[in-house]
């Protein structure tokens, strides 16, 4: 089994356009959520979001790449170009032939399906332009970064609703640790903030119409972000031979099914996703010092995910940390997993602990120390990134320090 | 229909009982309808009496629309019509 080191990271989200901003406000408890802006918001009563800002899609790609990239792929290509970028990699040869990538969403092109619908509904009219199909596709992204990195090896695009980042970064992950390639590209990005995404999520009765505020007493429900983050991951020594700077390595890995209910998270299920990810990593459990929660800010997501917490960790699961970013850049849905690791590098990297933020009242469904908002400076060795999706479906993940 | 019976009508259809089955001091609870069946019914709600009902599922207890039995909601959509529509 090989060992598997991040040597690059690239995002965008509410919080900013890179990793060093978005690190930045996470480190300063900034919160990107504000009132939504997109055509017939007035006729949504959830309209708040974590959207992104100033990113000027017409001048970043061209006319022909416009036809092509829904919003999701030119978050995802913005992302993968700071990563791969940061990690210094050339993909040619038999790196190029090996290394592909694979990438987590939930909804896919949702803004190109939504204004086509538009068109043909609405507008009344009959025709689409050609490249709907390619373009709203779930797997549009991870194709575009392959050709555009020249990642010829394994690429697919996985789709577990809120855990589909971090399922896409297991199967990275075990793609390296197997030998099957040297690096991979990995992440998620989603971007359904437009009015039938979130007339969709609306229905649901889960939104809050104020703010995110996981772990406290008076949380009224989730808030929806949208972006993109992507990582190289890459086997430890092909790194070290080349000198990359290590930004922390991927320790280990466990998925889980609830095979109970829909929408109702388990406590089991949970549990046992993260008893598996730390068995996997070879960790005690008193050696995690943070948890990167998937904390929705929901009422039954928060109290059974601390529930799972105090089981898996006895004692220790009140001296460990957990926050949920989620508070500052909303949930991301099927990208959610990938800019939340970016809380964990900078817990492992810089010893700083984004906070839990719109903490207002301790619940004590909920004891656990969840940062409430303000960053916190700890060094820390073994994190963990939790993400249980609708569907029972749950993916933890295990990072730990590299000296 | 009354706003009753319409009621009725709703929540037996989604306990998958006959309206019968189903009276006002009724709880949905008591008629095994759970946290979906409760979403479902609250849109089933709003669609017939083109209303809008205050409610998050993250805590019904402190939503606006009391869902404790039938009786309440009745009384809840009643209210609603007179604020949204004029009457009942």
């Amino acid at each position: 089994m090989k060992r598997v080191v991040i040597t690059g990271a690239g995002t965008i989200n509410a919080l900013g356009h890179s990793v060093a901003d978005t690190m930045e406000a996470m480190r300063e408890g900034r919160c990107g959520i504000g009132p939504l802006e997109f055509q017939d918001v007035d006729r949504l009563a959830i309209r708040i979001g974590g959207q992104v800002r100033g990113f000027e899609a017409e001048g970043r790609y061209n006319r022909q790449q416009m036809s092509l990239y829904d919003r999701f792929t030119q978050f995802t290509l913005a992302a993968a170009k700071e990563a791969i970028t940061q990690s210094g990699l050339t993909f040619s040869g038999e790196l190029s032939a090996k290394s592909g990538v694979v990438l987590g969403t939930a909804g896919g092109g949702v803004s190109t399906w939504d204004a086509n619908y538009r068109s043909v509904y609405e507008e009344g009219k009959n025709r689409v332009h050609p490249f709907v199909v390619p373009k709203l596709m779930n797997n549009a992204a991870a194709s575009h970064v392959s050709m555009e990195y020249n990642l010829k090896g394994p690429s697919f695009t996985v789709s577990t609703a809120c855990a589909s980042s971090n399922h896409a970064m297991a199967q990275a992950f075990q793609m390296v640790r197997t030998g099957m390639a040297p690096a991979m590209v990995t992440g998620g990005s989603e971007s359904m903030l437009c009015f039938g995404g979130v007339k969709a999520w609306e229905g649901l009765r889960v939104m809050s119409r104020d703010a995110c505020r996981p772990f406290s007493a008076n949380r009224n429900g989730m808030v929806q972000g949208e972006g993109a983050g992507i990582f190289v991951f890459e086997e430890m020594e092909h790194a070290r031979r080349r000198g990359a700077d290590i930004l922390c390595e991927v320790a280990g890995f466990a998925m889980s099914s609830d095979a109970s209910d829909i929408v109702m998270p388990s406590k089991n299920g949970a549990a046992r996703a993260m008893i598996g990810a730390l068995a996997d990593a070879r960790v005690n459990r008193d050696e995690v010092g943070y948890i990167n929660a998937h904390g929705t800010g929901t009422t039954a997501n928060d109290k059974t995910e601390c529930a799972a917490v105090a089981d898996v960790f006895g004692p220790h699961a009140d001296k460990l940390m957990i926050s949920s970013t989620k508070s500052m850049h909303g949930h991301l849905i099927g990208g959610t997993g990938a800019v939340e690791l970016l809380a964990c590098i900078m817990a492992l990297r810089d010893g700083v602990i984004a906070p839990t933020i719109g903490y207002e009242e301790p619940d004590p469904e909920c004891a656990l120390d969840v940062v409430p908002n303000e960053a916190r400076e700890v060094s820390v060795d073994v994190v963990l990134s939790n993400a249980f999706a609708f569907g029972g479906m749950n993916a933890v993940l295990a990072l730990r320090k590299v000296a | 229909m009354s706003v009753k019976d319409k009621v009725i009508a709703i929540i037996a259809e989604q306990a998958v009982l006959e309206p019968s089955d189903v009276t006002l001091d009724s709880t949905l609870e008591s008629l095994g309808i759970d946290s979906l069946g409760l979403v479902e019914s609250i849109f089933a709600i709003e669609e017939e009496f083109d209303i809008s009902v205050p409610f998050n599922a993250n805590d019904p207890s402190e939503s606006d629309f009391d869902i404790s039995t039938v009786a309440s909601i009745v009384s809840g959509i009643e209210k609603l019509m007179v604020e949204q529509k004029g009457s009942v």
